[in-house]
């Protein structure tokens, strides 16, 4: 988990850069699990991420990222697949543009409107060895395939005793708020698939996470969720490093040091926490940071309901390692427990607005 | 297993859109059979069946029918038109699916059901809202999330509904919609009403499982049950022949029997409709397979050229568009005089520009209303106001 930051100058030109990675099963299932969110983000940064950081880099959105990552794990190995719904023709926000061209129509080929179909020859690809990397749409589509991802695929190693497994599998689909998608071109559904064990869930918070943690998924020996913030595939550009990169799943960034609160948050969240952050620090003094034990204050912001959201889980985590450092509350701020709406979408949103109240009234709990 | 699959998309990959149902309908100009009075008798493209004798393709309508018709189709054209446009201009904002080019399908289902069957769709959903007894303000006000739409602005292009005549609207979800469909043609056979319950899906929702799932239980339960498979050639940006081994979709029930038809000719539209009903109320579910065409793309994202060339649209606009060939029939027959039509199509701009009017005029919906219909009884909230001082509460 993550962290947005004391940011006192130069946010706003970081703004649309994301901060905050997240692999978030990593919170309760892996190794890395046992790594609280304030724990983990001490260890953020991992040596191979600043290493890759040093070197050559070019200026992407996170389309243009994801889309190099695929060529990058495309081109590396012959038996990594792309395809879904258009995906021949670059789908329906381009990220799987020039694939076919260069890689040919065995490899990159759209399927039928086909969701369950599609992950579930997806799953039996991977089983044979394959690395495919299945396109749904939307995240909003993704429901018909759920049993085949919860079923077939995060049990597979498990219910034969390891002889089998689907790790080759990566599920990219596009998610979140977009400014007017409505009920079902909005929706950030993570929270069902981290209840999952044997899957993992990847949101990137940026171009330059998208590209390292996309690679890391595809070479992940576990299926992974790959969630896109499909708001920031084009808003959303900076400096990605060039060529081969990865980040590692299951750690968190630090985006920033402070003192006084922690904010934890994932995908295109991230953005809007920094931006809380930057009002907070210009205006009340407030720093923001990684580590509980170190602020003792807490803050957890997503965009899906508030109710059994992944942020409920970075709570209880918190409140299990972290309990004698605790000052105040936790605090969630999050979309409401209603549909994702149509135009309601700004009512809903886990706002700047609503993070600064937030942060004001965690920071001031006595 | 993928030398199997490139060997398949290459063998698809050289058939043309020619060797598909769009080139094989004849267009609609020869058709008429003999007029009589205000009678006329048409010839309608033949009907392909599975399982069953076809309906006959003789069939007559009357001059009062045919003006009916032309100035529902035009009327929804002239609908569609202004919404893209609207969309253009920022006015409407989201996923928006036109249905122009389709309108038959729907004008001559309606011209042959009543009320009392229930219709479920996808989300192309705008004209079906209409001809269930809608009005044109309630769609563009929909669309402009106004409290004057169908479902007071909070559902959007995708989603409208009509109680009173049985229209359980659009649905989100690829394919969704058709076991529900299934669903509501169970309650019909439950209350013996002799109604039916039509399941609209298009092409590319045809290869969704859930929809084998709903063939085999409505066939099972002998469900009156019409399947409408709106084949307008294009699941998305993909043509049926790269997406389906079978785009004989009328043929995918396999024990169920089906029909394809012209579905861009009210008049085989209706008579296909009227077979069905009675087959399904007797029998049990069929499937019409409604050999159509989408003008725009796929929605406002899609410019709806890339997959296809503007010359198949334009020939298909020339020769097969479906309020054309109800204008032809009228003048052609000497039934009206143009100057009828040219009233008709003011009358209908007037409507729709009004519409549009009191769209924009209209209120957006209260803020309480973010969190109401959700259970039966509204959850009480809070919002936050201009300030953190300023919060509106409200009980449930």
């Amino acid at each position: 988990m993550a962290l947005a930051a004391t940011v006192r100058r130069g946010l706003r030109e970081q703004m649309c850069c994301g901060l905050l990675t997240q692999q978030l099963r990593g919170l309760a299932g892996s190794a890395a699990a046992a790594q609280s969110a304030a724990v983990a983000a001490a260890e953020a940064a991992a040596p191979s991420e600043n290493a890759a950081a040093a070197g050559p880099s070019v200026k992407m959105n996170l389309c243009t990222a994801v889309n190099d990552a695929l060529h990058i794990a495309m081109e590396e190995n012959s038996k990594t697949l792309c395809f879904g719904e258009d995906v021949a023709f670059g789908g329906v926000f381009m990220c799987s543009r020039g694939l076919q061209e260069r890689y040919g129509r065995d490899r990159v080929f759209n399927t039928p409107l086909s969701e369950q179909g599609i992950v579930g020859f997806a799953v039996g690809a991977a089983a044979e060895g394959y690395r495919p990397v299945a396109e749904i749409q939307f995240a909003d589509y993704i429901f018909p395939a759920f049993d085949q991802i919860t079923n077939e695929a995060a049990k597979y190693r498990f219910r034969s005793g390891g002889q089998y497994d689907v790790g080759g599998l990566t599920i990219r689909t596009p998610y979140g708020a977009v400014g007017h998608g409505g009920h079902y071109h909005s929706q950030s559904p993570e929270a069902f698939f981290t209840h999952i064990p044997g899957i993992r869930v990847v949101m990137p918070s940026g171009p330059r996470e998208a590209k390292g943690l996309l690679l890391a998924s595809i070479r992940c020996p576990d299926p992974v969720v790959f969630f896109e913030a499909k708001m920031l595939y084009r808003t959303a550009v900076e400096q990605v490093p060039e060529g081969d990169f990865e980040i590692p799943l299951g750690k968190a960034r630090v985006a920033q040091e402070g003192e006084d609160i922690t904010l934890v948050g994932w995908g295109q969240q991230v953005r809007v926490l920094e931006l809380a952050a930057w009002e907070v620090a210009e205006r009340d003094g407030i720093s923001c940071e990684a580590s509980v034990h170190k602020t003792g204050r807490l803050l957890v912001s997503h965009e899906a309901p508030v109710t059994s959201g992944f942020g409920a889980e970075v709570v209880s985590t918190i409140a299990d390692r972290c309990f004698w450092s605790l000052e105040a509350p936790p605090a969630r701020v999050c979309g409401y427990d209603t549909p994702f709406p149509l135009v309601f979408e700004p009512l809903y949103l886990p706002t700047v607005a609503r993070l600064t109240d937030a942060i004001r009234a965690t920071v001031a709990a006595k | 297993m993928l030398a199997a699959f490139s060997a398949v998309a290459a063998g698809a990959s050289r058939r043309t859109l020619a060797a598909t149902a769009l080139g094989a309908q004849r267009g609609f100009a020869a058709a008429v059979k003999e007029a009589d009075g205000d009678t006329i008798t048409v010839e309608v493209n033949p009907f392909k069946a599975h399982r069953i004798d076809p309906p006959a393709t003789t069939v007559t309508a009357t001059k009062d029918e045919l003006l009916q018709y032309f100035k529902e189709l035009y009327r929804l054209r002239r609908m569609e038109i202004s919404a893209d446009m609207l969309y253009k201009a920022k006015q409407i904002r989201g996923f928006c699916h036109l249905y122009d080019g389709q309108e038959a399908v729907i004008v001559g289902m309606e011209a042959a059901l009543q009320k009392t069957d229930s219709v479920i769709t996808s989300y192309r959903n705008h004209a079906t809202h209409v001809m269930r007894g809608g009005t044109v303000v309630e769609v563009i006000s929909e669309l402009m999330g106004k409290v004057t739409g169908a479902s007071k602005g909070k559902g959007g292009s995708m989603h409208m509904y009509r109680r009173e005549a049985n229209f359980f609207g659009g649905q989100g979800i690829v394919g969704a919609q058709v076991p529900l469909g299934a669903g509501l043609a169970l309650a019909h056979q439950y209350k013996g009403d002799g109604g039916v319950a039509v399941a609209m899906y298009g092409d590319g929702a045809a290869n969704q499982g859930q929809i084998s799932e709903s063939f085999n239980m409505a066939a099972l339960w002998d469900l009156p049950c019409i399947f409408v498979c709106e084949n307008n050639h294009y699941g998305m940006g993909t043509a049926e022949w790269r997406s389906a081994k079978s785009p004989a979709y009328y043929t995918r029930g396999d024990y169920m029997p089906g029909l394809k038809v012209d579905g861009m000719d009210v008049l085989a539209v209706k008579a296909a409709f009227a077979f069905a009903k009675a087959h399904a109320v007797a029998e049990g579910p069929i499937i019409l397979e409604m050999d159509t065409y989408r003008y725009h793309g796929h929605s406002m994202s899609d410019p709806g050229s890339t997959y296809r060339t503007r010359d198949e649209i334009s020939s298909i606009r020339q020769q097969r568009d479906p309020i054309e060939h109800i204008r032809k029939l009228l003048l052609d027959n000497g039934l009206v005089e143009p100057s009828v039509i040219k009233g008709i199509e003011k009358e209908v701009k007037k409507e729709i520009d009004g519409a549009i009017e009191a769209a924009k005029a209209a209120a957006v919906p209260a803020p309480e209303e973010l969190w109401a219909s959700i259970y039966k009884d509204n959850l009480g909230m809070s919002l936050r106001g201009l300030d953190s001082t300023h919060m509106h509460t409200y009980s449930s």
